[in-house]
């Protein structure tokens, strides 16, 4: 068993240094083998675990050895599978492996010692991920943390010759940087506080904070989160983060480690339900992030770049469910969104295949009878994301909306609002892609073509996923005991649910109103589906954008904001320092010290005058003072000792 | 005679010795300060050394070898003196003169 467990991140890990040290012998087809199928050894033992953990309900806590032991403080090295984690391990490795599979086909045109190198990368961050949702203890998930983050940026600047490119992969390591420094402290807090970083024994002790111990701990933690899973007011890097390929943004930017912060949070539920502000403010934060990214994702052009402001808005919602205590919800979209965003991005990552690169969709249209399975499946994952029943999305979206109402009937219909533009910039990306005439060069249309297999069953097998997955968490509006989901992660979940319980006042929604919302909600999503279809299916030009429609297409002018405030005055300080305190303090010291010992060495070299007389005289005067000192020494040391 | 003679002359000696190397600037006359700084050590040396042979009775020999050291001090003088006059005269024969102060090529 316990091999078992030290599997999971063990294959991937050699799937890495094999792929990583042999790249230059390994041939492509070898490499894709090596690579992929790691992750499906990885996939397959994470099952079997997953029945495990599901039948006994116990989480398997295996420790190997002490990462750090310093006198009584321990830090093992240990993992932990329970339901929270496992569920985790099987959306990373279960997508992970379908776009490894994709992979192959999408990079098949690297040279084969770059292909090795990209999957290298995947592979250890395959394995950073799984060490994140598998450790036992803060520290472990730490390590994960900053290797997801290490891989983020190598993929991100996969494309190394391009310098845009690098400038993004800089730019997500510096702004996950940033959180990572508030996930720092608070682990450095909690083992100050508690002397210890495993979870059980935090979660445990839990009591032991004062409040405003516990809300800064909670606060520095979701500052990470904020990092990691791109929330204002460190977002910006995920939308530049599309410089990766395809598949990196699908299982990186989309599926698996943006929602580390999630995860992480939802890990320790029970410090943000005791903690008095915090959950407010991660359900603001979430929600503004939510409504803020949707409509910049409403005027984006590039195909990528929707998708990724719309991942930056669902993880907004995810973090709403975090707020507002639907953690069962959050889960559940993260798992639903790793569906279909996964999916989304592929299909995109087709279409992008197909049109040699080109990301533009003013420049695309009419996809839908060169490319059947492509256009399908992405359909089907804009419905899933739109939220229409009975597709995944809207299962997981209603059990944040409906925690969010509990919680404040504001953040329900600022939510709606955000639900409604998805489902409009969405089917807007759809129909401008896959309806109407194709738009695109004569060249590109002559080269349109579907995908090879490798590419099309990975979109299958997602869309059957997306389709389906929500039946896993039905409400209970529909069937008292349905929500399989719940059920499987109420363990973890189980001290939260007990603090609430005995803390909140309880105003649940009625079934009755909440059939009304669910159905008023459904209806306006599909007028807006509707709206977006008829409004962009038949678009033939596109005028330049004026007023609100320019800033948002410029993304708010965020970037530009951040590079006012934050990144000029650190440029002129840098200047300042260059040019003022460099040139006066520090070359002044340095050459001060070597202009000094000239000068001095210029004054004592006249004493060497060459008269024979004037040595023999300070021989003599230096004699007499010796002897004096040699005579006196008792007083002048007396003398001395005073002063000192 | 009481000790403090022979050290107040030997001191006196000693002082003339410096001053004269100190002030003057014929090479001859410095060389013989010199030795006089020498000779008024050489005396004070055997003046301690007779006293102890005197007043000690540590054996038949004690204190001699303070005069002991003065005969090989005036060895090495004679020695030195030697090869101080030859440089001299080398001097004088290169330079035509004899001032010390001359001789101040080690400058710079």
């Amino acid at each position: 068993m316990n091999n078992l467990l030290l599997l999971i991140p063990l294959l991937p890990f050699i799937g890495f240094l094999v792929n990583g040290l042999f790249r230059k012998s390994l041939s492509k087809s070898m490499t894709g083998i090596i690579g992929s199928g790691v992750i499906l050894a990885a996939f397959v033992i994470s099952l079997v675990l997953f029945f495990k953990v599901k039948g006994s309900g116990a989480p398997i806590v295996v420790s190997y050895f002490d990462f750090i032991s310093v006198d009584a403080f321990r830090i093992p090295f240990a993992f932990q599978v329970d339901q929270l984690s496992s569920l985790f391990l099987l959306i990373i490795t279960g997508i992970g492996f379908l776009i490894h599979v994709y992979s192959t086909a999408y990079m098949n045109g690297e040279r084969p010692e770059h292909f090795a190198r990209y999957f290298a990368y995947l592979n250890l961050f395959v394995f950073s991920m799984l060490l994140l949702v598998m450790g036992a203890n803060f520290v472990i998930m730490f390590i994960g943390w900053e290797g997801v983050g290490l891989c983020s940026y190598l993929l991100i600047g996969y494309w190394f010759k391009n310098n845009n490119y690098n400038y993004a992969a800089k730019k997500a390591f510096v702004m996950n940087r940033i959180g990572d420094l508030g996930f720092l402290l608070a682990i450095f807090w909690i083992i100050a506080k508690l002397g210890t970083a495993t979870y059980s024994d935090v979660f445990a002790q839990v009591g032991s904070f004062t409040p405003t111990e516990l809300t800064a701990i909670t606060l520095l933690l979701f500052v990470g989160a904020m990092g990691k899973s791109a929330q204002i007011p460190l977002y910006t890097w995920l939308p530049d983060a599309m410089a990766g390929p395809t598949p990196v943004s699908a299982l990186i930017h989309a599926a698996t480690m943006v929602t580390a912060g999630i995860y992480m949070i939802a890990r320790s539920n029970i410090m943000y339900t005791i903690a008095p502000y915090t959950s407010d403010i991660v359900a603001i934060i979430g929600l503004a992030t939510a409504i803020f990214a949707a409509t910049i994702a409403l005027k984006q052009n590039d195909i990528k770049k929707v998708l990724a402001y719309s991942t930056v808005s669902q993880l907004g919602y995810m973090f709403l469910g975090l707020g507002v205590g639907a953690y069962t919800g959050a889960v559940f979209n993260v798992m639903t969104h790793a569906f279909f965003k996964a999916l989304l991005f592929l299909g995109a990552g087709s279409v992008i295949h197909a049109m040699h690169h080109e990301q533009d969709i003013r420049n695309m249209g009419g996809l839908k009878k060169h490319m059947p399975v492509t256009h399908i499946t992405f359909l089907l994952g804009c419905l899933a994301i739109a939220g229409v029943p009975p597709f995944s999305g809207f299962f997981s979206k209603d059990e944040i909306l409906v925690g969010a109402y509990n919680e404040n009937p504001l953040f329900y219909y600022i939510g709606v609002a955000g639900a409604l533009m998805t489902a409009f910039y969405m089917f807007r990306l759809y129909a401008l892609t896959f309806l109407g005439k194709f738009r695109g060069t004569a060249e590109q249309q002559h080269h349109l073509h579907e995908s090879p297999s490798a590419i099309t069953i990975p979109l299958i097998v997602l869309a059957i996923l997306s389709v389906f997955g929500g039946f896993l968490g039905i409400p209970a509006v529909f069937a008292e005991g349905a929500h399989t989901l719940e059920n499987f992660l109420a363990p973890i979940f189980a001290a939260s649910a007990t603090y609430n319980e005995s803390h909140t006042t309880g105003h649940h929604l009625s079934h009755q109103t909440e059939w009304i919302m669910m159905g008023a909600v459904t209806l306006l999503i599909v007028v807006v589906i509707a709206f977006a279809w008829r409004a962009y299916s038949r678009r033939e030009k596109f005028v330049e954008n004026r007023g609100l429609g320019k800033v948002l297409e410029n993304k708010w002018y965020v970037d530009e904001l951040y590079d006012a405030i934050i990144v000029r005055p650190l440029h002129l300080v840098g200047g300042f320092i260059k040019d003022v305190f460099e040139r006066s303090v520090v070359d002044g010291a340095v050459n001060g010290v070597g202009r000094l010992i000239q000068y001095s060495s210029r004054q004592v070299r006249l004493i060497q005058n060459g008269q024979v007389g004037s040595y023999i005289l300070v021989m003599v005067l230096s004699l007499v003072v010796i002897i004096l000192i040699l005579r006196e020494q008792e007083v002048i040391f007396t003398a001395l000792r005073r002063i000192f | 005679m009481p000790i403090h003679y022979y050290v107040i002359l030997s001191a006196t000696l000693f002082c003339i010795g410096i001053i004269g190397v100190l002030t003057r600037r014929n090479a001859i006359i410095v060389f013989m300060c010199i030795e006089l700084m020498l000779n008024a050590v050489n005396l004070l040396l055997v003046a301690f050394s007779k006293m102890h042979h005197g007043s000690l009775l540590q054996g038949a020999n004690s204190g001699i070898d303070g005069q002991i050291f003065v005969f090989f001090i005036m060895v090495v003088a004679a020695a030195e003196v030697s090869v101080g006059l030859a440089i001299i005269v080398m001097m004088y024969r290169n330079v035509h003169s004899v001032d010390i102060n001359f001789l101040n090529r080690l400058k710079n």
